[in-house]
């Protein structure tokens, strides 16, 4: 494993970045200044950490409804992203989507998409007009493992390999499709195994350890990128936190989360990075300070920012200039 | 130059200038290449422009609509296929939650320069899962543009002005029309998407139609003239946008309102344009509005049961002649 102190940095950072955004988050959300549907990412941030790294601002990315630690690691102002949770016009979609909806065409974010499934063939199309029109590009797809019983996940990972298309399929196996365990929802629970008979290059990685997603994806991305079509990866995970704030969680024991916990990905990595003999170097402390700094910033800037005004509600249902 | 073609011909030769034009636009769908298209539309055009701009895609309506969706927000100009409506509700999510929501979800960011071309209606003894009419489901959801050719020249015509325009646009091809001949200007200047056309000038009643139905209507007027009966007949050509302007001011002429819908009654096209002209024109009736829809029931195979289940130019001129005996 070979990796620079910036790049543990960073890691570390991003990785803190959407633990502190999220735990902020839910406060707000008991007070009743982020409404709606909040899926939180806590436990899983190794996995948009690892894979972000990897990857170069022209590259796309399609998320789902928990999706905010995507977005911020693919280099989403948290202030825009925190806005749009509160519903604000300065939010990154103008605080027309919300919490599951954050997009950001500069950052090349198509989008976080709250129909299970319904990313995966927007991703091959985005891949197809990169293949098409002659860019070195890729795509990356991220879904959980709920996906896997969609239709639309055998027909995009089918289309991908027919095609031969630059896209990364990221599976976040957090064990529930909601509340309903993976064995109790598949027939063949092993999701690598699946993507596999696409003819699709896929993978297992442990996805509570940064540093082990990191490796999976730069090699699989250096795959994509040779034109030698797409990969996938099964990241298995797990989410510390319910659904979402309305999930009483009756479908898991406390014991059971308290085992993941001790897989956390900020222990992991401080563990290995220890092992390494970095974690001094990072400057934990610092980093710390630094995303907290962050986070009061964005909360501030969300609190200013205004609503959009009532007579714009119907702004954008179509584009303003049509070609005549 | 003007001659008479047919409504295939005149969607092919518009498919064929489209990708002449702009290397963005490619046509993807189920058997639109090595099959020539399931009613030959696209017959010739994989071997002018070879199988990765003619794309034949397997059976996934979700997978494939949603590649358009993609392909579309990433700069390309796709044109997707779908072999019937009946199967676009198998692309249902893809068509409403993506394609029509994007451009408001993202804040007016992603926009979705899709076209999607369904073949649409009844009349070839195919039953329930291949007979429907769609359009005016799909003219319910903002975000999308819905247009329904009937004559050669919009089958043409339509497609650039879908291509050209930045939304999601919906073409719905009535299945009969493809073999019907028609006149064809290749210098027309189209008339734009969301314009009503009169197609036959009268002022004793206004009739509202569209795609196949236009000439039902159109044969009707033609009978009820021979009884005094001067009908006028509107191609609506978009249902959404619809054109309030020229159904109102048709009424405003004419005072009595019959409407051919291909639909379903309940909660039709049909009952949207009653409702609108209710708001907008009903001091302008002379009699209560009236209209001729399919039938209640899944479309059954049998050719009598089938054709007594959709609009027919008897049922319409039957229906102008109550209408005209209204107060």
């Amino acid at each position: 494993m070979s990796l620079t102190i910036k790049e543990a940095k960073k890691l570390y950072r991003d990785m803190l970045l959407i633990r502190r955004f999220e735990e902020k988050a839910a406060e707000l959300y008991t007070e009743e200044k982020i409404r709606g549907f909040l899926h939180l990412y806590i436990g899983e941030e190794a996995v948009a950490t690892g894979i972000m790294a990897t990857l170069k601002p022209e590259d796309g990315v399609v998320a789902t409804y928990r999706e905010h630690g995507h977005a911020l690691v693919k280099g989403i102002e948290p202030q825009k992203v925190m806005a749009e949770l509160y519903g604000k016009i300065d939010g990154c979609s103008r605080g027309r989507g919300g919490s599951m909806h954050l997009f950001d065409k500069e950052k090349n974010f198509y989008g976080g998409y709250a129909i299970v499934g319904g990313g995966l063939p927007l991703a091959v199309g985005i891949a197809l007009a990169d293949k098409r029109l002659g860019r070195e590009r890729v795509t990356v797809c991220f879904f959980g493992d709920g996906a896997v019983a969609e239709g639309e996940f055998h027909e995009s990972l089918n289309l991908a390999a027919l095609w031969n298309l630059p896209v990364l399929f990221v599976c976040e196996n957090n064990l529930y499709g909601m509340g309903t365990r993976l064995e109790l929802a598949e027939s063949e629970p092993d999701i690598a195994k699946k993507a596999e008979s696409y003819r699709i290059e896929s993978h297992r990685v442990d996805g509570m350890d940064v540093l082990k997603v990191h490796e999976a994806a730069r090699k699989a991305l250096s795959h994509v990128r040779s034109g030698k079509g797409p990969v996938f990866l099964e990241c298995q995970t797990y989410r510390f936190r319910a659904h979402s704030m309305f999930d009483a969680e009756l479908y898991r024991s406390k014991e059971e989360v308290e085992e993941w916990k001790k897989k956390d990905p900020l222990l992991v990595f401080r563990k290995r990075s220890e092992e390494l003999e970095i974690w001094e170097k990072i400057g934990a402390d610092a980093i710390e300070k630094e995303v907290e700094k962050i986070i009061a910033d964005a909360v501030d800037f969300a609190e200013k920012s205004g609503w959009e005004p009532v007579d714009e509600l119907t702004k954008y249902v179509y584009s303003e200039e049509v070609p005549s | 130059m003007k001659k008479e073609i047919t409504y295939r011909e005149a969607v092919r030769i518009a498919i064929d200038t489209a990708m002449e034009k702009d290397e963005r636009v490619f046509l993807a769908g189920e058997d639109v290449g090595r099959y020539g298209g399931s009613y030959a539309v696209s017959m010739g055009l994989l071997e002018k422009y070879g199988s990765e701009r003619i794309v034949d895609t397997p059976l996934c309506e979700s997978g494939f609509t949603g590649m358009g969706i993609g392909a579309a927000m990433n700069g390309m100009r796709p044109i997707v296929e779908i072999m019937t409506c009946n199967f676009s509700l198998l692309a249902l999510d893809q068509i409403v939650n993506n394609a029509a929501h994007l451009l408001h979800m993202s804040g007016g960011q992603f926009n979705v320069p899709l076209v999607i071309r369904m073949a649409t209606g009844a009349g070839k003894q195919l039953a329930a899962q291949h007979s429907h009419s769609f359009e005016g489901w799909y003219a319910h959801i903002p975000g999308i543009k819905v247009l329904t050719p009937a004559t050669v020249q919009d089958a043409h015509d339509m497609v650039g002005l879908a291509l050209d325009d930045p939304d999601p646009v919906l073409i719905f091809e009535n299945a009969l029309l493809y073999n019907r001949k028609g006149p064809f200007d290749s210098a027309a200047k189209p008339l734009p998407i969301g314009k009503a056309k009169v197609m036959r000038e009268g002022n004793n009643l206004s009739i509202f139609a569209y795609g196949i139905n236009l000439f039902k209507a159109l044969d009707a007027a033609e009978e009820l003239a021979k009884e005094g009966i001067e009908a006028e007949v509107v191609d609506l050509r978009s249902l959404r946008p619809l054109d309030d302007e020229t159904i109102v001011a048709s009424v405003a002429k004419t005072h009595r309102v019959l409407i051919v819908d291909e639909g379903w009654r309940s909660g039709s096209i049909s009952a949207e344009i009653m409702a609108r002209i209710n708001e907008k024109a009903f001091y302008e009736l002379d009699a209560p509005m009236a209209r001729v829809c399919t039938e209640e029931v899944p479309i059954p195979y049998p050719r009598h049961l089938e054709e007594a289940a959709i609009p027919s130019a008897e049922k319409v001129a039957a229906a102008v002649r109550t209408l005209m005996k209204e107060a």
